[in-house]
C-alpha cells in the first residue's frame, strides 16, 4: 500500500517512572514493525538522536508537576497533531499526586537542606490540566496490547477498541471467581476503567485501581458496602489512595472516608 | 417407543448406583464427548471440564446471599448438593471472547480466513431445571427467528444434555416463583435426581436411551418415585428468595418513573456482573482490530452488557447515561419487554445476579419494592 510520508511519533516524559515508556521498548517483536511505519522522532528512552517537530503522534508520559514542566507541556502541546497522555501519572497526576493532600511546603523543608533551591507546583496535576489531550490511555502501567491497539488505530485513522467499562466485565469474560463475592476480598474491580484484563483477581487478589475509574464510577457505594462489611475509614482511604489518588471519582472517596475516619479534619 | 431394542426407553426411570455415574462419563468420553460439568475452583462450584467424578464436588454445598457466596462441607456425600454457581452454561455455547475471522490485504483486494472453529462437541452435566429453561431460551435469541447464529448453532446441536433436578436449594434461588424448577422441564438426554444411595435416572430422548442401555442399572421403584416427587417438593418450599410475578410486565411498564429507580442507581455500581453472570443475557460487541502495518484486520465479538455507556452509543452520545436509565434497562429487559421480544420471561430465577453482584443489589427486592408503592412517581415525598 502507497502510505503517505512516515508519521512522526515522539515520547515525552515528565515527574514518572519510566514503566510506561519502556512498555513501548516491551513490544520487542511489534517494534520492528512500528519502526517501518512511523519515524521514531524523539524517544530519549530508546536512542540520543533527536529530529525537530512538528510531531504527527505525542505520547506523554508523567504529571506536571514544576513551572518548567508547564512551559515544556505546553510547548509539545504547540508540536503535536495528537497528544496522548500515557498512564496513570499524566492521565491523573500519578502516585505523586498524593503530595496534593497535603502541604508540599512541609515536605520540603523535611527532605531537603535548602528548600528555596527546589522550584515545584503546589500539585502533581495531569497533562489535561494544562493542555487539551486527544486521549488518555490509561493504566499503571500502560498494557502492551493497548498501546499497540491506540498506535495502530492512529496509523489506519480508527478509533481504538479501548473500553471504558469496569474491570468486572473482563473479570467475568475471563471465567474468573470473583474475589470480592466468593472470598470478601475488597475489590476496586467495579469502579476501575477495565483495560489490564482483570489481572489481579485472577491472582485471588482485589483490583488496585490502576487504570483509575471507570465511565460512570459510583466508589461511594461501593466503599459503603465495604465500611458495612468492617473495613475501617483509614483502610478505605488508603484503598483509594494510590495510583490513581487524584482522580476525580478517587479524590472525592478517599476524601469521603477521610471526614468519616477524621470528622473535624476534613482530608 | 421407536426403537423396542432399547431396553430403557424415554420416560422411564431407573436406579443407578450412584458409582455408574463414572460409566456413564467413560462411555461420553469413548463417543468423543468432552464433558463440562461441576467442579470446586478458586472457592466456588464452576463449570469446567470433567473426566471422573472424584472431579466432582462431592460432599460440598454452598452458601449464597445477596453479593455473597461461601462454600460449605455438607454433611453427608452428595455430587450436586449445591446450588448453581458463577458460571452458566451460557460460556460454553456463546463464547464471552470469539475471533469471527481474520482478512489480510491481497494485491488490490482481501482475503478472508473464517475461523478455524471445529465446534467442541460438549456433553453438559448437572444441569439445573432453570438452566434447561435458560439454554431454551437461547436457542430461540440464537436460532428462532431468520437469522440463526452459526457459532451458537455449531454447539448446541452437537450437545448432549444431563440434567440434575435440584435436592437443595440455594439461597438466592427463586426458580419456583418463574416456573422454572425444581423439576426439570423437557429437553435433557437424561434427567438425574439424587437420593442418599443413588440416582434415579428419567430418560429424556433416544439417544439418552442408547446411552442409559450400556448403563448397569434397575428399574426404579415406587418408593424412588415418591423420594423423587418429595425432594422437589421440599426444594420448592426451601427457595431463598421469592418473586410475585402477577401482571409483572404491566406492574413494570406503569411505574417507569417509579422513585426506586433512582434509590436503585445511588446503589448500583453499573460494574454489569450481573448481566454477565446471567445465563440468559445473551449481548455481545463486535470490534474490528487491524495490525500496525495495516495489512491484516481481525472480527472479534466480546459479551457486552447494556450497563456501559458504549452499549446504547448512538449519533455521538450514550443514550441511557444514567445509571437509573441503565438499570431500569435491564430489570425491564428481564422481566417484561423479554416478553415482548420473544414470548417468554428473560429470568429463570436462578439467583445468580443477586448473589453475584458486588454490592447485593436484588431484583425480587426491587420488584417488591416497586409493587408495594404502585403508581409512586419520582420527585413525590414518600
Ligand atoms: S473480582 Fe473484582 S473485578 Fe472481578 S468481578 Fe469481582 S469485583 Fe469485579
Ligand atoms: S435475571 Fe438474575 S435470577 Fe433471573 S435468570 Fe438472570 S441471573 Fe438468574
Ligand atoms: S438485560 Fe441487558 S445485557 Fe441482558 S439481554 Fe437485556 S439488554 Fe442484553
Ligand atoms: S445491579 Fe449489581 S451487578 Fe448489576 S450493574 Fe448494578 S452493581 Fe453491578
Amino acid at each position: 500500500m502507497a502510505r503517505r510520508r512516515k508519521p512522526k511519533l515522539a515520547v515525552w516524559k515528565f515527574a514518572s517512572c519510566d514503566g510506561c515508556q519502556l512498555t513501548l521498548l516491551d513490544c520487542e517483536e511489534e517494534l520492528l514493525t512500528l519502526a517501518g511505519e512511523v519515524e521514531i522522532a524523539y524517544f530519549l528512552e530508546a536512542s540520543r538522536a533527536v529530529v525537530r517537530g512538528p510531531y504527527d503522534l505525542s505520547l506523554v508520559e508523567g504529571s506536571i508537576s514544576t513551572p518548567e514542566q508547564v512551559d515544556q507541556i505546553r510547548e509539545i502541546r504547540r508540536q503535536s497533531r495528537f497528544l496522548v497522555a500515557i498512564g496513570a501519572c499524566a492521565t491523573a497526576g500519578g502516585i505523586q499526586a498524593l503530595r496534593n493532600f497535603a502541604d508540599v511546603r512541609g515536605f520540603l523543608e523535611l527532605v531537603y537542606a535548602r528548600p528555596e533551591y527546589i522550584k515545584t507546583l503546589e500539585k502533581s496535576l495531569p497533562a489535561s490540566a494544562y493542555v487539551p489531550v486527544d486521549f488518555e490511555l490509561r493504566g499503571c502501567p500502560i498494557g502492551k496490547g493497548p498501546l499497540l491497539e491506540l498506535i495502530s488505530a492512529f496509523l489506519n485513522g480508527r478509533r481504538p477498541n479501548i473500553p471504558n467499562h469496569s474491570v468486572c466485565i473482563e473479570c467475568k469474560r475471563r471465567g474468573t471467581v470473583c474475589v470480592m463475592v466468593a472470598q470478601g476480598i475488597p475489590c476496586l474491580g467495579p469502579v476501575t476503567q477495565a483495560g489490564c484484563g482483570a489481572l489481579c483477581p485472577a491472582y485471588r487478589r482485589g483490583c488496585y485501581g490502576c487504570f483509575g475509574p471507570m465511565e460512570t464510577p459510583n466508589p461511594a457505594s461501593l466503599g459503603d458496602w465495604l465500611l458495612a462489611r468492617g473495613m475501617s475509614s483509614p483502610d478505605l482511604v488508603r484503598l483509594f489512595r494510590t495510583f490513581n489518588a487524584y482522580a476525580p471519582a478517587f479524590r472525592e472517596a478517599g476524601e469521603r472516608y477521610a471526614e468519616a475516619a477524621n470528622p473535624d479534619r476534613s482530608s | 417407543m421407536a426403537d423396542p431394542e432399547v431396553r430403557t426407553p424415554t420416560g422411564s426411570l431407573w436406579r443407578m448406583e450412584k458409582a455408574q455415574l463414572q460409566t456413564l462419563m467413560e462411555k461420553l468420553t469413548q463417543q468423543g464427548y468432552t464433558i463440562i460439568g461441576p467442579r470446586i475452583q478458586e472457592g466456588a462450584i464452576v463449570y469446567d471440564e470433567v473426566h471422573r467424578i472424584s472431579d466432582l464436588p462431592i460432599g460440598w454445598t454452598d452458601e449464597q446471599d445477596g453479593g455473597s457466596y461461601r462454600l460449605k462441607r455438607r454433611g453427608d456425600e452428595a455430587f450436586f448438593g449445591y446450588a448453581v454457581g458463577p458460571h452458566s452454561w451460557k460460556r460454553f455455547l456463546h463464547p464471552p471472547v470469539f475471533s469471527l475471522g481474520r482478512t489480510r490485504r491481497n494485491g488490490q483486494g482481501f482475503e478472508w480466513t473464517p475461523p478455524a472453529d471445529p465446534p467442541p462437541r460438549y456433553a453438559f452435566l448437572g444441569v439445573r431445571a432453570c438452566e434447561l429453561h435458560a439454554i431454551a431460551i437461547l436457542d430461540r435469541v440464537f436460532m428462532g427467528g431468520p437469522y440463526v447464529d452459526p457459532v451458537y448453532r455449531a454447539r448446541r446441536e452437537a450437545l448432549f444434555l444431563i440434567a440434575v433436578q435440584c435436592t437443595t436449594a440455594g439461597g438466592t434461588c427463586f426458580c419456583a416463583s418463574m416456573g422454572t424448577g425444581p423439576k426439570a422441564p423437557p429437553g435433557a438426554d437424561l434427567i438425574l435426581t439424587e437420593l442418599p444411595d443413588a440416582f434415579v435416572v428419567e430418560i429424556g430422548t433416544e439417544r439418552g436411551a442408547a446411552l442409559m442401555a450400556e448403563i448397569p442399572c434397575t428399574p426404579a421403584t415406587e418408593a424412588d418415585r415418591a423420594a423423587v416427587e418429595a425432594h422437589l417438593e421440599e426444594t420448592a418450599r426451601s427457595m431463598g428468595r421469592q418473586l410475585d410475578t402477577a401482571d409483572l410486565p404491566a406492574l413494570l411498564y406503569r411505574n417507569l418513573e417509579h422513585p426506586r429507580w433512582e434509590e436503585v442507581a445511588q446503589r448500583c455500581l453499573t460494574c454489569g456482573n450481573c448481566t454477565m453472570v446471567c445465563p440468559t443475557c445473551f449481548c455481545f460487541t463486535v470490534e474490528d482490530l487491524s495490525d500496525l502495518a495495516g495489512t491484516q484486520a481481525e472480527r472479534v465479538r466480546r459479551w457486552d452488557s447494556c450497563f456501559t455507556t458504549a452499549f446504547t452509543y448512538t449519533a455521538g452520545r450514550p443514550i441511557r447515561q444514567s445509571a437509573k436509565a441503565r438499570y431500569r434497562q435491564w430489570l425491564t429487559h428481564k422481566l417484561a419487554s423479554w416478553w415482548d421480544q420473544f414470548g417468554t420471561s428473560g429470568c429463570v430465577g436462578c439467583g445468580r445476579c443477586i448473589t453475584w453482584c458486588p454490592v447485593g443489589i436484588d431484583l425480587t427486592e426491587e420488584v417488591r419494592a416497586i409493587r408495594e408503592t404502585d403508581g409512586a412517581l419520582a420527585g413525590e415525598r414518600r
